[in-house]
């Protein structure tokens, strides 16, 4: 995200908008363009967003959605593998379960480099993907009171988020999780750095009520070395029905999704629930990133 | 003890005591073919001991990168028996395979031909990050 100002991230949601608005527009500005979508460990989202987004803008894709399908699996290197798509592609996506290869990648390639996430480290276009959503569902970022809740310590997500929210004045943080899973210092310095008003807590119902935006996430399994500390949190946060009943009628409940338990299943139909439409959105800002990458790199 | 003064080369003083022979690692000076001393404990007003490096011919390195190993030191360049410079090295802006990395979930933990390169985040701090996937260096 830091590869982004404010105004190309605005523009990334002005596009986006008109993407929505006006699809037709869009339908062949990628003719014989092609995108490869390089994931070196699984994804759902993430994968199927940038192929959908690539071929609703008329693009082909080619690539892997394992390491065990590729060269990576006989040792070959992140950068030999990149220098080679780079024969094939105009455009990359990749996610790779180190942190840092998508460095290592944008080093060694001709054609640009997308992060579609890379460890515990950064995953940007997921953070576009929310900050889409809540200029859709909001209208706009100033003022908002923004609640983060769950694992705030290896969620790459909260981190981005909260990076790309604080640079929007008048936006307050809630962070929500167990002593153990708090959001590292390292996260916060921008925010106490640029006088971003935050509050640290571990109950989530005493803040619901000030909430404009609940952003849940999930205790990631993969993240942790030893199963035990997993199994102990992984059940600290579960938003209910009833815990809901506090909150303001125009709240905004987000996720990156894929969720295990933390939001509840029945608060699927309640219209304050865009986990699902944030995941479109996430098709809607990829096809942004690709037009506005391949215009800069033609 | 004497040590004969140099007429052409560095003598890198101030050497926190017992960083002597970092210093001589990381310049690589076992390869020089020139003389090369190394004070270990050396009576210093300022420090109490110290150590210092005097080296009779002319380096060809980079040597503000010392200044990530202890930026006090001091570097005294000598041309013609005469001390011709002398400066503190200054933070580099990278670093690159002083450190290793050590997150075990970096890019680096498992593609043993990357460079370990940090750069430098917060001068105040001293503080450099991995260049991949931006951890703490371990002082």
């Amino acid at each position: 995200m830091a590869d982004l100002s404010v105004a190309e991230i605005d523009d990334l949601i002005v596009t986006s908008q008109d993407i929505i608005r006006s699809p037709e527009k869009y339908r062949d500005i990628c003719r014989y363009k092609k995108l490869a979508t390089l994931f070196f460990e699984p994804s759902t989202r993430t994968r199927l967003s940038f192929e959908a987004a690539m071929y609703e803008l008329g693009g082909q894709v080619l690539g892997f959605s394992e390491a065990s399908s590729s060269s990576a699996a006989k040792g070959e290197s992140v950068a030999d593998t990149i220098r080679t798509v780079c024969c094939y592609a105009d455009i990359i996506a990749m996610r790779h379960p180190k942190e840092g290869a998508p460095t290592v990648a944008a080093t060694h390639a001709s054609v640009p480099i997308i992060n579609g996430g890379d460890g515990g480290h950064n995953h940007p276009t997921q953070t576009l993907a929310d900050l889409l959503t809540i200029k859709l569902e909001k209208g706009h970022f100033e003022g908002l009171t923004v609640g983060l809740c769950g694992d705030l310590k290896f969620g790459r997500t909260v981190h981005s988020l909260v990076h790309a929210m604080c640079r929007y004045p008048g936006v307050r943080f809630v962070l929500i999780s167990p002593e153990e899973l708090k959001v590292p210092s390292y996260v916060k310095l921008p925010l106490k750095e640029g006088g971003v008003p935050y509050d640290q807590t571990t109950d989530l119902v005493s803040v619901l009520p000030e909430l404009d935006v609940l952003y849940m996430t999930r205790v990631q399994r993969e993240r942790f070395f030893n199963e035990d500390d997993y199994v102990r949190l992984k059940d600290s946060y579960i938003l209910t029905s009833e815990k809901l009943t506090c909150a303001k009628p125009d709240l905004s409940i987000m996720h990156p999704l894929p969720r295990v338990n933390e939001i509840s299943t029945e608060i699927d139909p309640d219209p304050r629930a865009c986990y699902f439409r944030q995941a479109l959105n996430g098709k809607y800002i990829r096809m942004a990133l690709i037009l506005k990458l391949l215009e800069e790199s033609a | 003890m004497n040590i004969d003064a140099i007429k052409n080369g560095l003598v890198i003083d101030h050497i926190k005591a017992g960083q002597g022979m970092k210093v001589y690692d990381f310049l690589d000076l076992g390869k020089l073919d020139c003389s090369v001393a190394i004070i270990q404990n050396a009576t210093s007003s300022k420090m109490g001991i110290k150590d210092i490096i005097k080296i009779d011919s002319a380096l060809d390195v980079d040597l503000n990168a010392l200044g990530y190993i202890d930026p006090i030191i001091t570097i005294n360049v000598i041309q013609d028996s005469v001390r011709v410079k002398k400066y503190h090295p200054e933070l580099p802006e990278t670093i690159t395979n002083i450190i290793r990395c050590r997150n075990p979930r970096c890019i680096t933990s498992t593609e043993q031909q990357l460079p370990h390169v940090f750069k430098l985040t917060d001068r105040q701090k001293d503080e450099y990050r991995c260049l991949y996937c931006e951890s703490k260096a371990a002082r």
